[in-house]
């Protein structure tokens, strides 16, 4: 495997590559154009006539050739945890994942809630010239909950929208003020849906499991009621939610029941809540210990439903490192949290093996409707567009093993599971950032 | 001593939890403790089949009868016997689970005897040692020896475990040795009930297979063993139940609750009681039906079995002395 970034990218034609562009409903074998760091032309029989001289050839093999992923909820831990991750390691394993967008949460050391903190994160990113990262504002200031952070002048620093990341906002006055707030300058709010009060002290999903295993459950209501709630505050305000991984049947409803209801809401959902369910903890395993927990099979079908009828509106990889400090220890002390940049499209085409969605759907969860949720111009294979990429074997067979991941801690609930689908090659502002070597 | 490998079907090298266990590996341990009963009540005490062997008691949570009991049964048994205590305050310093079993590994044990606060703990130190363990308690999750010893103190009264109906009673969210206890006797054939108020009644416990009762009349009709569990208030978080008054008033064993079950039923406690609260004193000090000091002895004796055996394995797995 190797990684690289090229310098300024001239005229480049992928040729012979199944071109899937969810937004356009495209599905065609094809060829891409790019010039500098934008799409000039697509489609099939695009080079009929010959590729145009001084036009360097990247022949696709017949791979899939996809607009880049857009990964709305990774979190960095640069600055302030580096032993943890860092930038640079996240840049990495997210072009290996082939995404070449992601958006990080702004519980960093120190948080993300004034200007210099987000134009930190974009400057180093810059530097890296791996994955384009963009960073959310804090709600609150140092994600305390209490007072409103200065959202209007975070966006002009460039913050894509605002949550208190891992933390849910948890007092029903200062939700209300923000999506109040925010919505003056038209500001997408998204909330960890966790009533902490229910949630407190506890390790895992309630219910048999836990019962057999001595541990502390989270029932599901706990992030139920939390959904409910603010999707009363949101109507009463008309601001825009969107909430974070959901991961049970009942919060997939009621969110479904409000979008008939014209409520202004959106939701995402990691692929732990649709490839795994609460059996993954079994023997202790730290590395599926995950905020939200893992829940019941059942959940996990209804997550599955709701990604189906458009009731779940993206994917994200919920990206959360951590070091064997913290996760090698009894499962109650242990950190919540797993990575899952490299295998959030290999996981996610599950969804697509198994016969569950269409593979242009699985993929529009990845890239346009995540980038629309965020304003962002990624997401696309269009001419004008940003020339970000993903190329992938759909069919490549891989095992994901620790040591073979490029992401600083090897926290993934997914070690040892056998995937089908890889991704070779990402290209972003059209610069071939990562090339898998077959 | 020659022995006959076919007679003893408890092939494991630790003993972790009674969950997943079969009868025969059950009645094996048992069969095995029965033989020490008679021994520990003789003068000499002393045998020699662990002679050689250290055994560490290593102790994350404080404890004073099972800790006796282990060290105990090692010393009878010939073995060398160190107690650890690794305080709250020690582990907060920075020193990991994983560090100490790793220390204490190095320094080559037979049997480690580990009781930990958090679930799964005892497990997670298995995997780092090479040496066996015996989980004298982790968490809410497992105490199989004292499961065990139940278990033994009700099949000498009893005869066998088969097709009695046992009540558990109390604090069973946070129990241990109510895990334990379910997991032992459902799988040789007994009935389990629980009783206690729903806020003490762990999530879907009758996927155990038990049956639930929240009123101890009840819940105690026909019952053959009723087996209270001592009240964590140290793993309680918050309103469990009003007061301990009104605990009492509803859920505590008096004769009152205790005429529901056999005339002949058994009382038995996993100590240390505290009177007044789940246990009225008038029952507890009943002799003619409180079995509670008998299950201590029957402690010593089980645990001289689990760490015989366990030695017995460790002899018999070569790639130990790699």
């Amino acid at each position: 495997m190797t990684s690289k970034s090229e310098s300024a990218p001239g005229r480049v034609a992928y040729i012979n590559a199944r071109l899937l562009d969810p937004a356009s409903d495209l599905d065609a074998t094809g060829d891409v154009l790019t010039e500098g760091e934008a799409i000039a032309d697509l489609g099939p029989g695009l080079f009929a006539d010959g590729v145009p001289e001084g036009t360097e050839i990247v022949d696709c093999g017949g791979h899939c050739l996809c607009p880049g992923l857009v990964d709305i909820r990774v979190q960095l831990r640069e600055p302030g945890e580096e032993h943890k991750g860092t930038l640079a390691s996240a840049g990495r394993a997210a072009v290996a994942g082939g995404i070449t967008s992601m958006v990080c949460l702004p519980n960093t050391l120190p948080v993300i809630d004034d200007m210099s903190a987000v134009e930190f994160v974009a400057r180093r990113a810059r530097l890296l010239g791996l994955t384009k990262v963009y960073a959310y504002g804090a709600i609150t200031k140092g994600l305390e909950g209490k007072e409103l952070a200065e959202m209007g002048m975070l966006t002009e620093s460039g913050a894509v929208a605002f949550t208190d990341g891992v933390t849910a906002l948890a007092d029903a006055q200062v939700m209300r003020q923000a999506l109040n707030y925010a919505r003056t300058f038209d500001l997408l709010i998204i909330q960890h849906p966790e009533e902490p009060s229910l949630a407190r002290g506890g390790d895992m999903n309630a219910g048999e499991m836990a019962t057999r295993m001595g541990l502390v459950g989270i029932p599901r209501e706990a992030e139920v009621i939390m959904v409910e709630r603010d999707l009363r505050l949101a109507e009463l305000t008309g601001g825009r939610l969107h909430f974070a991984h959901l991961s049970t049947g009942i919060a997939i409803d009621a969110v479904r029941q409000a979008k008939a209801r014209g409520i202004n809401v959106t939701c995402d959902t990691a692929p732990p809540y649709f490839a795994l369910n609460e059996t993954a903890v079994g023997d202790y395993r730290t590395f599926a210990k995950l905020s939200p927990p893992l829940r019941h099979e059942e959940d996990r079908l209804a997550v599955i439903q709701g990604l189906l009828d458009g009731t779940i509106d993206a994917i994200a990889s919920d990206h959360a490192p951590e070091d064997e400090d913290a996760k090698r220890l009894p499962f109650a002390q242990a950190a919540f949290g797993g990575i899952g940049l490299e295998t959030l499209l290999s996981v996610s085409l599950e969804l697509y093996h198994n016969g569950y969605l269409p593979l242009l759907q699985v993929l529009g969860l990845l890239t346009c409707n995540p980038s629309d949720l965020l304003g962002l111009s990624a997401g696309r294979l269009k001419r004008g567009a940003p020339a970000d990429l993903t190329l992938f074997d759909p069919d490549r067979a891989w095992r994901v093993r620790e040591q073979d991941l490029l992401s600083k801690s090897k926290n993934t609930p997914f070690d040892y599971r056998p995937l089908q689908g890889r991704v070779l090659m990402s290209v972003v502002d059209g610069r071939r950032v990562f090339s898998r070597d077959s | 001593m020659i022995e006959d490998e076919t007679a003893f079907s408890y092939t494991h090298r630790h003993l972790l939890g009674i969950e997943g266990l079969s009868p025969p590996e059950i009645t094996a341990l048992l069969d095995q403790s029965e033989g020490y009963v008679e021994q520990n009540r003789q003068a000499d005490k002393k045998q020699g089949v662990l002679r050689g062997r250290t055994i560490i008691n290593l102790f994350f949570e404080a404890s004073t009868r099972t800790r006796t009991s282990f060290e105990l049964a090692g010393k009878r048994l010939g073995g060398d016997v160190i107690n650890m205590s690794v305080s709250n305050s020690s582990v907060k310093k920075g020193e990991t689970l994983i560090d100490t079993a790793m220390t204490l590994n190095a320094m080559h044990p037979d049997v480690l005897v580990v009781r930990h606060p958090a679930s799964g703990a005892v497990k997670l130190l298995s995997e780092k040692v090479n040496c066996a363990v015996i989980n004298a308690g982790d968490g809410s999750h497992e105490h199989p020896t004292q499961a065990l010893l139940d278990a033994l103190t009700i099949r000498r009264r009893r005869g066998e475990l088969s097709g009695l109906t046992v009540a558990i009673c109390g604090d069973v969210q946070h129990s241990r040795v109510a895990r334990s206890n379910i997991h032992l006797l459902n799988t040789m054939g007994a009935r389990v009930r629980v009783i206690a108020p729903r806020t003490l009644i762990p999530a879907e416990a009758a996927r155990l297979g038990v049956e639930v009762f929240h009123d101890m009349d009840r819940g105690l009709e026909g019952c053959d063993i009723v087996m209270m569990l001592r009240l964590q208030t140290e793993r309680m978080h918050s309103n469990f139940f009003p007061s301990i008054r009104e605990y009492f008033h509803f859920f505590a064993l008096d004769y009152d609750n205790l005429a529901k079950a056999k005339p002949d039923a058994l009382i038995m406690h996993p100590g240390p009681m505290n009177r007044g609260v789940e246990i009225d004193s008038e029952v507890a000090d009943d002799y003619g039906r409180s079995v509670i000091r008998e299950q201590v002895e029957m402690g010593v004796a089980v645990r001289m079995a689990c760490l015989e055996l366990l030695s017995r394995n460790l002899s018999n797995d070569i790639s130990r002395n790699l």
